[in-house]
């Protein structure tokens, strides 16, 4: 059992639903980003999910693409974005980080290489945005392997054969996108997500969290409401951008996002 | 081949062709894929459907297209007999609408009411603007803000038949960046449209759909060639960037053997200069776009800035089923640099009286190299896959007029 399955134990034990903050990894500069996970973890994140650069990320947001444009700028890398990880692990053993990003990466990498690497920094699960299951057997075997989680999204037009193969493969959590749209789109309707959650739910036991369009603390308890977890990704990013030239006003106004949005779902 | 090949089995039912092709897309995108290919697979044996579209490819693109023989630069090359397959006497002069007309039959059939495009050099922008206009629906052509700039005349082409040029300043503001939002803009709105890729790659089904609405080119030419001669071409030639006319030249032929077949693809400035966009030449395997297929990408797999003179041709990734006929042999790729594409479109131009696209003049300028080490009595035919009046603004600029 790896930290995501231990974290979401004890959640629930807790009666308390996971939230998830995403941040792209060496944005707005790479010596911003492991404070700004630990200043995370401060304010209430269960899981923090660390978004590897990519060139062309085509299920992103502006918001989001920008954030890629200045870290690649920085020269973040996938093999940084490792060294961050194992960086942030020196002081936080027990926090469960998902990677997410794009597959050509990884590819460059190697598979085998980057499953290493990865558990070597202290990586407890990856996102491969553009992998779906179909195509996710290279990568899923030796994740599983490494005892590192393949983590999957489900949309609003997942059909149930695909839930049912996703969910086969998938560990960790089961990442539900809760529009039709990218990231940071604005348009999260919170009964359509629950209808689709309780489909989901009958075909398994995973941990179900909900992102894209989450943007404020009652949206994030709304969801809460009817999910495990909850992924707050685009307003954080913009935060960050706003905040990046005060690196101290940022890992507060970031955190404070993530406290007003624990302290609502909690309540 | 010491293993034949049976190509019209490929790619198999997901959309591979060997390691390459595939569905690389979030899951967003799975549904609107399955039931395009659903739609798709209805609608490609549907007699039907099949007459509709060959009226309109008679009626409204111009088709079947000549072959014509370049008797005259035929001779002055030296070698083999070279014959143009027409493909720039289409409507809108290109081939492009061969694509555009077959997917926007298929987006009415399937109740959509708005198209999406992507587009570099503006062809494929203004061959799905066209069909829109034809149809009347809504049409949204996505268009890096650096093409914008340097394709004033296809901007202008769009606009006057009613589309909607959405510039694009993400990432390199070209080609791929288009593509890109046009992904984002489809799964936002993909109850009621269609995205219209106007090349052979993308995620299945769309490097089969487009060589199929392509392969009518290879279909003719291999007609032409028989009923006026009475045998096969020795060589096919034609220009790679995403690589929809060779794929729609090439695969009629891919089972006769003794065909052989060059892709060219575009040197810019010279492979060792690093600004090219010599995908298959100089690139190597990766994902990007929804297929596995040749990328050129840094050590770190971020893909990198393309260089061609030819807009139509500046793109870092190619179809799939030439990353697979380059791995086994079937084809050959090579590329020509800027400089010589310019040489192709001159000797074109002075010695036949036809002004090619500066894309295909890659593939004219690899004719020059190879039409000489070959007998008078073999035949190459070339894709001239587009004309070049689009193109006559940027030579001019190289050769310092000002028009």
């Amino acid at each position: 059992m790896n930290r995501i399955d231990r974290r979401f134990q004890a959640l629930r034990r807790s009666g308390r639903k996971a939230l998830i903050p995403y941040i792209t990894a060496g944005d707005p500069h790479p010596e911003r980003t492991v404070p700004m996970l630990h200043a995370l973890v401060a304010a209430g994140a269960d899981i923090l999910e660390l978004g590897v650069p990519f060139s062309d990320p085509m299920a992103d947001g502006p918001v989001i693409q920008k954030a890629c444009e200045r870290a690649l700028a920085q020269g973040m890398t996938l093999r940084r974005v490792l060294e961050l990880v194992h960086e942030f692990r020196q002081t936080d053993s027990e926090t469960p980080l998902v990677l997410m990003g794009y597959l050509n990466p990884i590819e460059s990498f190697g598979y085998e290489a980057f499953v290493t690497a990865a558990a070597a920094a202290g990586v407890d699960g990856v996102l491969t945005v553009d992998l779906p299951p179909e195509e996710a057997d290279e990568l899923a075997a030796p994740l599983n392997a490494a005892g590192i989680a393949p983590i999957f999204l489900l949309a609003p037009t997942s059909s149930t054969a695909r839930i049912r193969h996703t969910a086969l493969l998938a560990r960790g959590y089961l990442y539900y996108v809760s529009l039709k749209g990218v990231t940071g789109s604005a348009a999260l309707n919170v009964a359509e997500v629950a209808a689709k959650l309780a489909e989901i739910r009958a075909l398994t036991d995973l941990p179900l969290g909900v992102g894209f369009g989450i943007n404020s603390p009652a949206a994030a308890a709304a969801v809460a409401a009817v999910a495990d977890a909850v992924v707050v990704g685009s307003t954080l990013v913009s935060k960050m951008a706003e905040r990046a030239d005060a690196p101290d006003d940022m890992y507060r106004d970031v955190g404070e996002i993530i406290r007003a949005m624990r302290l609502a779902m909690d309540a | 081949m010491p293993n034949p090949v049976d190509f019209s089995q490929f790619p198999d039912h997901r959309g591979h062709f060997g390691r390459y092709g595939g569905r690389f897309v979030a899951e967003t995108l799975m549904e609107a894929l399955h039931e395009l290919d659903d739609a798709w697979q209805a609608c490609r044996n549907d007699p039907e459907f099949l007459a509709e579209l060959d009226a309109d490819l008679a009626r409204y693109v111009g088709r079947p297209t000549p072959l014509y023989h370049a008797e005259r630069w035929s001779r002055q090359l030296g070698g083999a007999q070279i014959y143009l397959k027409r493909e720039d006497l289409n409507h809108t002069g290109a081939h492009k609408i061969n694509n555009t007309v077959g997917q926007a039959l298929l987006a009415r059939r399937m109740g959509k009411t708005r198209l999406i495009a992507e587009t570099g050099a503006g062809q494929h922008g203004v061959a799905s603007a066209t069909v829109a206009a034809r149809l009347g629906m809504e049409c949204v052509v996505y268009m890096g803000a650096e093409d914008i700039q340097r394709q004033a005349l296809n901007v202008y082409r769009m606009r006057l038949l009613g589309a909607t040029v959405q510039p694009v300043t993400s990432g390199s503001r070209t080609l791929k960046d288009a593509l890109n939002e046009a992904l984002r803009d489809w799964v936002t709105n993909v109850d009621d449209t269609f995205y219209m890729i106007g090349t052979v790659a993308g995620p299945h089904p769309y490097p089969l759909m487009v060589r199929e609405f392509q392969a009518v080119i290879g279909r003719e030419a291999r007609e032409q060639m028989l009923a006026d001669h009475g045998c096969l071409p020795d060589a096919l030639v034609a220009c790679v960037g995403g690589g929809s006319n060779a794929i729609g030249l090439f695969h009629p032929f891919l089972n006769d053997s003794s065909v052989a077949i060059y892709g060219v693809e575009a040197a810019g400035s010279g492979i060792a200069s690093g600004r090219h966009a010599a995908t298959l030449c100089a690139g190597r395997p990766g994902v990007l776009h929804g297929n596995r297929t040749y990328l050129l990408n840094d050590e770190h797999g971020q893909i990198t800035e393309t260089h061609s003179v030819s807009a139509g041709l500046d793109y870092p990734g190619v179809g799939p089923e030439h990353a697979w006929l380059k791995d086994i042999g079937r084809a050959h790729y090579v590329a020509v640099t800027d400089d010589e594409a310019l040489r192709g479109f001159h000797d074109l131009t002075r010695t036949e009286g036809i002004i090619p696209a500066l894309e295909s003049s890659h593939a004219l300028a690899y004719v020059t190299q190879l039409a000489p080490t070959l007998r008078p009595d073999q035949r190459i035919v070339v894709n001239l896959s587009g004309r070049g009046d689009k193109d006559i603004y940027t030579v001019a600029k190289l050769e310092g007029i000002q028009l």
